[in-house]
């Protein structure tokens, strides 16, 4: 009963003095670790301003075709934050799989961000070919996500599959995968950079936990650079046509919608 | 000083309080049952089979322990668990058959029908949801259903802990698993849960191939591996199989409508479940590991061979069927990418055939760990 008596005020000295200790630390040592903190990033799916809902929900394209989805799952990775001075920080080993059929998946979560004034967001869409090429794959990266070829060893960058009165066959199957070909010629690996709208900022904070929220609109994968209408294509997985999504997705599924200081 | 009082409460009272309890609890107390012997369970070490992904925890009321999968695998095999002594978990899931049956759907005591088919019991651990409707997902809360069912074992679980509390042998197996012999319908679930998750399969020709021994494969079996993965585009030919049937574990664990019929009978499969006219004769997506043992195929075993899957997506598959899968409305391997069918070749058929006997896992159905005990 002493003993105990005597360790557990010997552990609260200690504990104090630790405290006091790392208080000292950050006010006088230059050399200390730099603060960090957290943020998020909540993507909304949407099909242009409706919400997403498989299967049930009917949409049209601006093209004016009739479409449902099934599934919608796509791969974001390589983040960075920007700076005003045009710099960027990039968060490593950020690697996230988005499956609008898993509420879970759509809000990523980063840690030990560098505290700071971020003015923007960049990120790849998809697994870029480096890692793909670096194999040895687990998590939302393994083979049992239903985003990779085992054939050809690429990964599914984004995935929507769904139905459609004008689609030949009545399906819509959109694989948009890969990154070989001569030259990059079959690439659909992009890299979106979203600045934030004007004056607003993303301050990671140590007492903070900002928000970044991103409307994800699916219907953009059919317009944009190039106008998809399902008569013609409705089925691609990988090639020429992936590639002219995969410009759409570039040029437009992706958007600010807005920040949360938090 | 009430304040002093109080504080003095607020800092020593949970210590007091817990003082008492264990002096009480560690008392001789007159109705106290008699201190029993047993130790501690000792942790099981899964053997994950390599390439295999990270499986989740297992749940923190129930860890895997020696002892605990040791009774897991007896009541697995208990027929005292089936209303007239007649069946076991282990009579529908068998082991020499990746456990099942052999049977297009699963008869329970009395020779009842269930209406769908025994489903493979193996790689359990990493399924999110369970049977061929997701139902299910714990394989604790599962394990009850089987068990319970008038098309299955049909006997409510309490009376078949009554009916274990009067065998000689389970006792010790509950003590040994739980710290104490008593015998309850959660620690049978649990015991169960235990078992099923040690039930793992990843030995297969197949395995032993990705893992390097390119030799241990024919070039019609590796054919047919190609074939199974590969999207036809009018260019590649391919079976399309593995964007459901994909990965190390052969499933995307998903559930889908591959157009067995185009008007749905009684079963509805997912659409039951959610009530979602949108998920109607969807069903569970299974693994395709051992599949050349698992015959019947489909969740109401109406195909009787591999050779009849293969015809079934090739040539049979019912375009009008609400809800059909959109991978099964849009793949062919018809250059002009017009025809509605898959056009494989007979010969490709074979290969694909080929390649889905190297699933098999000698070592998993003779393992004698998952037998019935001696």
């Amino acid at each position: 009963m002493f003993f105990s008596r005597f360790a557990s005020v010997a552990t609260s000295l200690a504990l104090g003095a630790l405290l006091l200790g790392s208080c000292t630390d950050k006010k006088d040592d230059p050399a200390a670790e730099p603060q960090t903190s957290v943020f998020s990033v909540e993507l909304e799916n949407t099909v242009g301003n409706r919400s997403l809902n498989l299967d049930t929900d009917t949409y049209t394209t601006a093209a004016g075709d009739q479409f449902t989805i099934s599934t919608f799952k796509y791969y974001l990775s390589n983040l960075e934050l920007l700076r005003a001075d045009g710099s960027a920080l990039a968060l490593p080993d950020t690697y996230f799989l988005v499956d609008h059929a898993n509420k879970a998946s759509q809000k990523l979560e980063l840690s030990t961000v560098p505290v700071g004034d971020y003015t923007g967001l960049r990120f790849v869409v998809g697994v870029d070919s480096a890692r793909t090429k670096a194999g040895n794959f687990s998590g939302v990266l393994g083979d049992d996500q239903g985003m990779w070829w085992e054939w050809s060893k690429e990964f599914i960058n984004v995935k929507l599959e769904g139905t459609s009165p004008q689609a030949a066959k009545g399906g819509l199957v959109f694989h948009i995968a890969g990154f070989k070909g001569a030259n990059g010629a079959n690439n659909t690996i992009r890299t979106v950079t979203l600045p934030f709208p004007s004056g607003s900022k993303l301050l990671v904070r140590p007492d903070h936990t900002p928000e970044i929220h991103l409307q994800v609109d699916a219907a953009r994968m059919f317009s944009g650079r190039n106008t998809i209408r399902f008569a013609t294509v409705s089925n691609t997985m990988g090639g020429p046509a992936s590639v002219q999504v995969a410009d759409n997705i570039a040029a437009g599924m992706f958007r600010i919608d807005h920040l949360h200081a938090n | 000083m009430k304040t002093a009082f109080n504080y003095f409460l607020h800092r020593l009272g949970p210590l007091a309080v817990a003082g008492l309890l264990l002096t009480t609890a560690c008392g001789p107390a007159a109705d106290d049952p008699i201190p029993e012997p047993f130790g501690a369970p000792t942790p099981y070490v899964l053997q994950l089979p390599p390439q295999f992904p990270k499986p989740p925890a297992p749940p923190a009321d129930n860890p895997l322990t020696v002892e605990g999968v040791e009774l897991g695998r007896h009541l697995f095999y208990e027929k005292a668990l089936s209303l007239d002594n007649s069946k076991s978990c282990g009579s529908c899931h068998q082991q020499s058959k990746a456990f099942t049956d052999g049977l297009a759907r699963a008869e329970g005591v009395g020779g009842t029908r269930h209406g769908r088919s025994a489903m493979a019991l193996q790689n359990l651990l990493w399924e999110p949801r369970l049977t061929w409707d997701g139902a299910h997902t714990s394989l604790e809360q599962q394990a009850r259903v089987p068990i319970e069912n008038p098309l299955e074992l049909h006997q409510p679980l309490a009376a078949g802990v009554t009916r274990l509390q009067k065998l000689a042998k389970y006792p010790e197996l509950f003590g040994k698993a739980f710290g104490t012999s008593q015998i309850t319908e959660d620690r049978v679930l649990k015991a169960l849960a235990q078992f099923e998750r040690t039930l793992i399969s990843g030995n297969s020709r197949f395995d032993r191939y990705r893992r390097g021994d390119q030799d241990i494969l024919t070039a019609d079996e590796v054919r047919g591996m190609e074939l199974f993965s590969v999207h036809p585009n009018g260019r590649l030919r391919g079976g399309n199989c593995s964007d459901c049937h994909g990965g190390t574990l052969q499933t995307d664990r998903n559930f889908r409508n591959n157009g067995l019929d185009a008007t749905f009978g009684a079963d509805l499969g997912l659409g039951a479940l959610t009530g979602k006219p949108t998920d109607h004769g969807k069903f569970r997506v299974p693994s395709l590991r051992n599949i050349a043992l698992t015959a019947p195929y489909m969740h109401d075993g109406r195909l009787a061979t591999l050779e009849d899957v293969l015809d079934h997506y090739n040539e049979h598959v019912q375009f009008s069927s609400p809800n059909l899968d959109p991978l099964m409305l849009n793949t062919t391997n018809d250059p002009l990418q017009i025809s509605p069918n898959l056009e494989l070749t007979p010969q490709e058929k074979r290969q694909i055939v080929a390649f889905l006997k190297t699933l098999t896992d000698e070592e998993f159905v003779k393992d004698s760990r998952f037998a019935a005990p001696e």
